[in-house]
Order: structure tokens, then sequence, then C-alpha cells
């Protein structure tokens, strides 16, 4: 877990162990601080949560296995929808998590290799903008496949979905402990989001340094070679993109759970996008830069909304740049410059079973 | 029917011209660099509202003028600034990362494509501007119950032209030549003699002119300037470059016209065809299956040039 | 956690024993950045009239003396923000909720409201779902699409022709109306010879518009945003399309006058939730106390939202408390004369007799027809 640790100044090289339980403190106690400035902050902080999961997920498919995916949030819309269909009035399932979340992923994945399999040729630009159409073709049948059948209920979305519920805790009731103290619903999605992150964490260390990862390694830095020496291409690509999407369609399903409505308004080419900066930002292909970005990101947009609006109010009376719109323009500044000036991202991976530079091939462009 | 089915075919011309000429751009860079410069449809825009501001300004500065002339005064305008602004994107965002690794330059790409609208929104606003109606748009009867506007016989009558243009200055100029030794192998043009940075330039160049051209005249087409008007025009126009062969001149106007007839015919029968299980609002996803198709099955697309994998 | 809520509530406490008056807060939510703006500032200061002409009328509720205040919040029109804004709402304390504009905002946030148990008027979100949810304390002050759409349709088809064509882009708001505009055609009497389908970033309609032609109708309806309708009526010329065009309240703006140039004419109609401010009961007095407040002309739902929020207050008045359990059976109830009418809801929550009203292109400008 010693990459992880990286995420804290320092401390992480010096003692990784120390910062690694710097790190443990943060997230347990974080909400409970979060909770002095308002529930909104707890709120923001298991979207933060979810977008750390998309990001890990991203993550395995462009940066470990270096296939640039635009249209990622097709796999969050599938979780989504998964656990819309089957736990909501829509079709008067009400299916427990333990079945709905497992199933959401699978359907992802099947998402994943369906968009994999055809194009194990592609490479670079022209893969990045057959997976832009395939994220914008999910979402366009959702948007649409109301008739003949009504399926996804359109434009309109779905709505009063069941909520999560853990060892007959009602996560939307919260849970409570004695007659005066009770946790919040907010707090206990952060923890079980939270279990979810840890999770995916562990496991994708794990595979980092296993045989697929190291080969994913080879296959990003040069197919060609990675072929030679007998690395089985076609099945690895697959295997990444089906991972991928694994991640994305549990997020998507935590994501249903928590926010109780799902729209294709969600799951637009500009969420895909906003998750590739966030990897960017972070440092492509390292665990901990993935995590920092995807939080640093997340908050964005509430920063700027506290900071930068009253900032413009006092020093010019009105306001100039609405936070979307500044958000907008930080995120392409932020992914033009980190690609121009710091390629590694903010906390650059380590050496080992990769190139210091992770983004690709150093091929020459023709 | 039949005259529904000639006015839809007029349609898909109309859009599939733009398409091409949006194409050439794609196409143009595609070949020298490599590069999906994901910011061209952006430029378009720009040159679209560019081009409203200027027309604005002369309307209210010179009145009285011929409508042609503001028209002419705002292609311009546009061309130049969208010129600066390609010439601006190739040389801070792209060159350094010409041999930086793969995923590079196309992140910054979609970074630049971002940027550029949301400078757009902070400049112009989020609202549609209402671009002046500068050609006739009055319909004419071409046959009975199939029209065409001047505004549309333009449209197709200049991208022609400028597709003319182009293949003319490629294939028959010495500047043309270096394009194509550019685009052949870098570093042999660059022993050759072939000045290959400024050649790259010169290519984006071109190909935002182009693009400030096709902004203004979707602009006066539709009669609606907004900031995020060159995305999808930009996606649809790099599949058709893609369905007609990247790298390939020709290829990418018989991409367009091919892709422009396909979203109207599709459009417009594909509710019969399916039996009433698909409809319209399916129209912006036949590109993308075009695209997928293609690259899966015929990576050279139709002209064929290049392929794919090793671009 | 729990020693922080503790010292806050005792905190809170003695904030509150410090002051001579109770105050009461209520929220209010509208987008108050992005592109429109001016519409969440125009409901802000219609909520914001309310709860100062209460103020200044000295309201006792259980016996004391009480001051309203506003909290206002800005969702900038997304769903997301909408959420968590009102989490802060919520965070706040405030009593009860006038907002928020857009129903893309408001559904979400309505679970938050409800969970929190604070009754939530819309002034401004005309999507029908919202007070079908099954949530106990959800109103609103305005017509929804429902009503909207059958006068649409009911109009088309007894006033303008037999044979509609409906074309919507595919949003959440176009494709709810576009429903309704379909069940009302046909209960007036009508045929829909087509449905057609757009985005809401589109500007090319001629494929869809072409088809539409070759099926002869009378009547086009359009489901949708003003941004598209302004290029829809051009194109509509370009193909020599005569038959009359009708949109909703989408379209219904100045805007869409300013992007169709000289393709509008008194072929076109579009219809708004409630009534223009001249045929309100209490609309030209609203008008000038308005102006003299805020120096400002009313935009379009003002009204609305000054009595979404004289609905809260009354209703408090009447149960003679601020609290939310015990208020709503008033709110319920609620059955006053007010700027925009009599304020009273069904048991779904939405207003009762909304009004919606037709206009006509003329001269230049959207005019109201007589109901």
């Amino acid at each position: 877990m010693n990459d992880i640790s990286q995420a804290i100044p320092y401390l992480g090289k010096r003692n990784p162990k120390a910062a690694l339980l710097v790190l443990v403190v943060i997230a347990l106690a974080s909400p409970v601080v979060a909770a002095m400035f308002g529930n909104t902050w707890v709120r923001i902080l298991n979207f933060a949560m979810l977008y750390i999961l998309l990001a890990i997920g991203l993550n395995l498919v462009v940066g470990f296995a270096g296939l640039l995916d635009l249209g990622y949030i097709a796999f969050y819309a599938v979780g989504a929808y998964t656990w819309a269909f089957l736990a909501s009035p829509h079709f008067g399932l009400h299916l427990p998590f333990w079945i709905v979340l497992p199933l959401g992923a699978g359907f992802a994945a099947l998402a994943g290799i369906a968009l994999g399999f055809p194009t194990l040729r592609l490479r670079g630009d022209y893969l990045a903008i057959v997976t832009l159409g395939f994220g914008e073709i999910v979402r366009i049948f959702m948007n649409n496949l109301t008739h003949p059948v009504n399926i996804t209920n359109g434009p309109q979305g779905i709505d009063q979905i069941d909520g999560m519920s853990l060892f007959g805790i009602d996560l939307n009731r919260g849970l409570q402990i004695t007659e005066g103290f009770q946790i919040k619903s907010l707090f206990l999605y952060y923890y079980v989001f939270l279990a979810f992150v840890v999770l995916a964490v562990i496991l994708v260390k794990r595979i980092q340094v296993s045989r697929i990862g190291r080969a994913w390694a080879a296959i990003r830095d040069d197919e060609l070679a990675a072929k030679a020496i007998g690395i089985n291409t076609r099945n690895l690509k697959l295997l990444a993109f089906a991972m991928g999407a694994t991640f994305g369609g549990v997020s998507g399903g935590l994501f249903g759970a928590f926010q109780g409505f799902v729209s294709p308004e969600s799951f637009t080419l500009m969420e895909s996008i906003a998750i590739l900066t966030m990897i960017v930002f972070g440092g492509m292909g390292n665990l901990a830069g993935v995590i920092v970005g995807a939080l640093a990101l997340s908050f964005l947009p509430e920063v700027l909304r506290y900071i930068a609006l009253p900032v413009q109010m006092a020093i010019f009376g009105k306001v100039f740049l609405d936070p979307e719109v500044l958000r907008m323009l930080l995120l392409s500044l932020a992914m033009i410059l980190m690609m121009l000036l710091k390629p590694e991202g903010l906390v650059p991976a380590q050496a080992r079973y990769s190139k210091a530079d992770l983004l690709g091939d150093k091929e020459i462009a023709q | 029917m039949i005259q529904t089915l000639l006015q839809q075919i007029i349609n898909g011309l109309v859009v599939g011209s733009v398409y091409a000429v949006v194409a050439l751009g794609y196409t143009m860079v595609y070949g020298i660099l490599g590069l999906i410069n994901f910011a061209h449809g952006d430029v378009l825009m720009v040159g679209a509202l560019v081009a409203f501001t200027a027309i604005t300004f002369f309307q209210a500065a010179i009145p009285g003028l011929s409508p042609i002339v503001y028209f002419a005064l705002g292609l311009m305008v546009a061309m130049p600034a969208c010129m600066a602004i390609g010439y601006t994107i190739e040389r801070t965002a792209y060159r350094r990362l010409r041999n930086a690794p793969r995923l590079a330059p196309l992140i910054t790409a979609i970074g630049v494509s971002f940027l550029l609208q949301t400078l757009a929104m902070i400049i112009w606003g989020r609202n549609y501007h209402s671009f002046p109606q500068l050609i006739q748009t009055a319909p004419i009867e071409i046959v009975s119950g199939v029209f065409m506007t001047p505004v549309q016989m333009t449209t197709v009558g200049l991208s022609a032209a400028m597709m003319v243009g182009l293949v003319l200055l490629v294939t028959r100029t010495n500047m043309g030549r270096a394009m194509r030794a550019t685009a052949e192998n870098h570093r042999v043009a660059s022993l050759m003699g072939v000045d290959t940075n400024g050649i790259i330039a010169l290519t984006f160049i071109i190909g935002s002119a182009l693009a400030a051209v096709a902004g203004v005249m979707i602009a006066s087409n539709y009669g609606v300037a907004h900031y995020s008007m060159g995305f999808m025009p930009g996606l649809k126009a790099f599949t058709a470059a893609v369905l007609g062969g990247i790298g390939n001149l020709a290829g990418a106007m018989v991409g367009g016209i091919v892709l422009g007839l396909v979203e109207a015919i599709g459009a417009g029968y594909i509710e019969t065809w399916s039996g009433g299980w698909l409809n319209s609002s399916y129209q912006d996803i036949f590109a993308f299956i075009i695209l997928g198709i293609v690259l899966i099955f015929r990576p050279t697309g139709l002209l064929g040039e290049r392929v794919a994998d090793r671009a | 956690m729990k020693k922080t809520v503790i010292a806050l509530a005792v905190l809170g406490l003695g904030i509150s024993a410090a002051q001579a008056q109770e105050v009461i807060k209520i929220g209010h939510v509208g987008p108050l950045t992005g592109n429109i703006a001016h519409l969440g500032k125009d409901n802000e200061n219609g909520a914001k009239l309310a709860v100062e002409e209460y103020n200044a009328k000295g309201i006792k509720i259980g016996g004391k003396a009480v001051k309203f205040e506003l909290v206002g919040e800005d969702d900038a029109a997304d769903p997301k923000t909408g959420t968590t804004v009102a989490q802060r709402l919520v965070d706040a304390g405030v009593k009860g909720v006038v907002g928020h504009l857009n129903s893309g905002t408001t559904i979400p946030a309505s679970r938050i409201y409800d969970q929190a148990g604070i009754p939530v008027i819309t002034p401004s979100a005309t999507n029908p779902k919202l007070t079908q949810q099954g949530y106990k304390a959800v109103f609103r002050t305005i017509a929804n699409d429902v009503q909207q759409g059958a006068v649409i349709g009911k109009y088309s088809a007894q006033k303008l022709g037999k044979k509609v064509a409906i074309i919507d882009d595919r949003t959440a708001y176009g494709q709810g109306l576009a429903d309704e505009v379909d069940k009302g055609v046909k209960a007036g009497g009508g045929t829909v010879v087509a449905r057609e389908f757009t985005n809401n970033q589109a500007t090319d309609f001629m494929a869809i518009l072409t088809k539409i032609k070759a099926t002869n109708p009378d009547v086009i309806v359009y489901s949708g945003m003003d941004a598209q309708g302004g290029p829809m009526l051009k194109q509509l010329k370009q193909l020599g399309i005569t038959a009359k065009w009708i949109t909703g309240d989408g379209g219904c703006t100045g805007e869409i006058i300013k992007l169709a140039g000289d393709a509008i004419g008194p072929n076109d109609y579009c219809t708004q939730a409630g009534l223009p401010l001249e045929q309100m009961p209490g609309g030209k007095d609203f008008k000038e106390r308005f102006k003299k407040k805020f120096g400002a002309d009313v935009q379009i739902y003002a009204p609305y939202a000054y009595d979404a929020a004289a609905a809260i207050i009354e209703a408090m008045k009447k149960a003679n408390s601020s609290d939310p359990a015990k208020y709503l059976p008033a709110l319920k109830a609620s059955n006053f004369k007010s700027v925009t009418g009599t304020i009273a809801f069904d048991d779904k929550g939405d207003i009762k007799n909304g009004a919606v009203t037709v206009y006509q292109f003329e001269n230049g400008a959207w005019k109201a027809l007589k109901n």
C-alpha cells in the first residue's frame, strides 16, 4: 500500500507507514469534520468517493493498459440503470443490493467487452473517437428507449429508486444506535462507499504487480513487442476493458441508490472528460495520483462556489465568471497544461514495473 | 413520395457538403501529423461567432452596403482570426508534443477544444445569436414540391469550390508537394530540404481558414451561432473523413456527402423501415455507428489510403 | 460527533435566546448564475417581497412576534448542485422552501426536503412528475405541463386544425409536454399525423420537417426551447410549409422572435403557464410594488414565487406554529386570495384551476389571447 501513502507529500516518501496511518485517520474522520460545516459537505464527500471509484476504473484502462476511453461514463450509466431497473417501482422490482450490484457490475463488464471486442485493432486516436461514439450511443439509447416498449423511461429518468440495505440496515433511514444517537444516512453511505474504495484500491494494487498488470504495462509501452514476447494482447485488452467497466458499473449502482434518481442527463460526454481530467491531473497510472486528482476535482466546483463568487463580488461588485464556467475553464486548462508541463501528473508514478513516463509508447508519430 | 425523397436528398447534400469541408481540415492534419485535431470543430465555431460580431459591427458602422459585401467582410475577418487561432494552437499546444507519447497530444487536443468553447462562452455568452441573414433564404421551387434556398445553393457551391481549390493546391503546387512529402515521412522530407515545421503550421492555417468558411456557412444557413455549435459537426466531419479514408482529400468529400445523405434519409425513413421501433430521435447515432463499422470492417475507408492502427 | 452537535445546539439556543423576536427562516432556490440567472433572481425577489410585506404587517405565531428571513441559494440549474444546496438549506434549519426554478433540479431536491420533512413549493417547475412522487409536502403554485399540454393539444385540434404533427426535443420537459399534447389533441377530436424528434443541441430540422410535410398537417406543435424553435420556423418557410405552428412556454419568449427573424408571423402561437401579469387579480398592484422595491420589472414567475412564500406564511399563521409537521395540514388546506388568484392545492399538491394562456404573434410581439 506504499503507493497510496504518496498522496501525503514529504511524509509519504520518508515514512510510508506513518503516512498510511494518517490517511486512514483522515478517511475515517473526514465526514465528521465535514459535518461541522454542514451535511452539504458530507454529500459532496460521498460524490467524491464515487468519482474516486470511477477514476480508479478508468485508470485501469487508460493508465495501465494505455487505451484511451472517452466513453467511460457509459459503464457508470449501465450500473446506475441496472440498479434503477431492478430496485424501483419502474418495473415493480425491489431486489436486494447483493443481487443488483453484482448484476450491474456484470452488465457493465459485458458492455466493456462489447466495446472492446470490435475495437481491438484500434489504437490511440481511433480508439478514443470510437469509445466517444459508444458513450453517446448508450446515452442516446437511454434517452429514447421508450417506444414501443417503455424500458428506460426516456429523458424523464427513473426515480424512487430504493436505497441500499445492508445487514438489515436501511441506509436511507440512518442507524439508530441509542435513543439520542443516530448515525445519519449520509454518513452510512460515506462509510459504505469508503469500503468500496478501499476494496478497489487493494484489488488494483494486487493487479498492478501481477502478471496481468505487467502485461498491461507491456502492451501500453509497446504493443508489438508485447505480442512478440508471447503476451495475449487480445485477451488482456478485453480484460482491461471489462475490469475498468466493472468499476464504472459498481460506482453507477451506488450512485443510483444514493441519488434515488437517474436520468440520461447525468451521463454526458462532459462527465467522461471530467473523469479523464481527474486521472490526467493526479497522475496517470498511479493510484495515489488518481485518488488525489479525483478528490481535487470533485471539490473544485464547491470551492469555486465559495471562493470565486465572493471574491468576484468583493472586487467587481458583480459576478463575471460563473462557477460552472470557471470549472470548465480550469478543467480544460488543467488538461492542456498538465500534458505540456507535467505529463506525469501531480503525484507521479513510481518507476517500478513501469516507465517513469507512463503515457504510452515512445514510438515516433509516423 | 418521390418529392419527399428528392427533398431529403437535397437536405442531405447541403449538410453533407458542410461536413465535407470540415472533414478536409481533419484529414489534412491527420494526414500530416497523425493527430485528431479535436479542436477543429471549435475553430469553426469561433469563425462563425467572429463573423457574427464583425458583420454586426460593419452593419452599424457602414450601413447601406449590399448584403453580399457584409458577408464578404465577415468572412475576411473570420478567416484570418481562425488562421491565427489554428496557428497558435499548433505552436503552443501541439508542436511541443509532436514526439511525445501518443496519448499526450490527444488529451491536449480535447483540452483545447473545451478551452475554446469555454472562452467563446465567456466572450459571446451562452445564448444563441441570431446570425444576419445576408443571402436569400426564400425558397425556390426546383421541381414541383421540392425546394432549395439560395443560401443552400451557395453552401454547396462554396464547398465544392474549396475542395477543388485544395486538391489543386496539394497536387499541383510546390507547397502541395512539400505537404505530401511531410505526410509521407517527416524526417526524410526535412532531409530533402522541406521546412516541415513550416509546412505543418501551414496545414493548420489552411485547415482553420476552411473551418472559418464552414462556420460562416453553417451560421448563415441556419441563422444562428452559438458557442457549442462546432462540437457535433466536428465529430461528424471526423467520421466523414474516416468514412472516406482519412488522409485522402477526395475521400473527405465523398465521406461528407455520404454521411449527410445517410443522416437525412435515415431520419426520414428509419421509422418506416424499422416498423416503428426506431425513429428520428436516433438521428445522431448514425454517424457513430458508421464510424464503428468502417473502422472495424474497412479501416482504410471507402477510398482508402492509410491503415487505421498504423497511422 | 455527538458532542459537536450538542455544542452547536447550545450555541444556537444562545443566539435565539438573545434575540427579542423569533426568526423563522424560509429558503429560496433558483439559478442565480448561468444563462437563466435573471429568472432565478426574479423568483427570489418575488419571494423576498412576500417575506418583507408579511414582516411589515407584524405576524404573531404561538403568541410571539416573529420575523421571517429569506435564505437564498443558487442551484445553477444543475441537478447535482440542486441536491447540494437543498441539503444546505436543511442544515440551515429553514422551515419551508420556495423553489426550485427548474423541474430538473426540483425533482431530485424534493427527496432531500422530504427526508427532512420540510415543505417545498415551486413557483415555476412545471413537470407533472414532481407532485406524483408520493411526497407529502411538495406543492406548486403554477399550472403544470399536464395542464399546459392539454391546452396546447385542445387548442390546436379545435381552433387551428384537425391534423396535428408533434415535434419534441427529447428533454424531460419537451418529451413530457409532448405526451400531454398528444393526449390533448385526441381529446379535442384531432389526430396526430406525425411524431418527430430532435435534440436540444440541434440546428438542422430539414429531414424531420420534410417527413412531416409529407403528412400534410394543419398544425405543427413544437415542444422544446426557443433556441431550436427560431431556426425551426425558418426551415419551415424554406420547405414551403404553410401549416400553423404552436409551442409551449419554452418557446414563448422574446428570444425566439429575434432568432426567427422574418420567419415568424401571425400563424405562430405559443402558451405560457399562468396568466399574464395584467390579467392576474393582483397583477397591476404587484407590478408597482415590485418595481418600487427592486427597481426592476417582473420577468415571469415572480408573482408565483410571491404566492408560494405567502402560502407558507399563511399556513404558519393559521396553524399558529412554524413547525413543518404542524403547519403542513394548514398548507394542504390553503384557500386564500393572492396575487395570481386563489391559492388552493389539490390532493397531490398542484394548484387548483391553474391557468394557461395562449399567445399569438402580432406586430413583432407575443400577444395574449383572451381565455
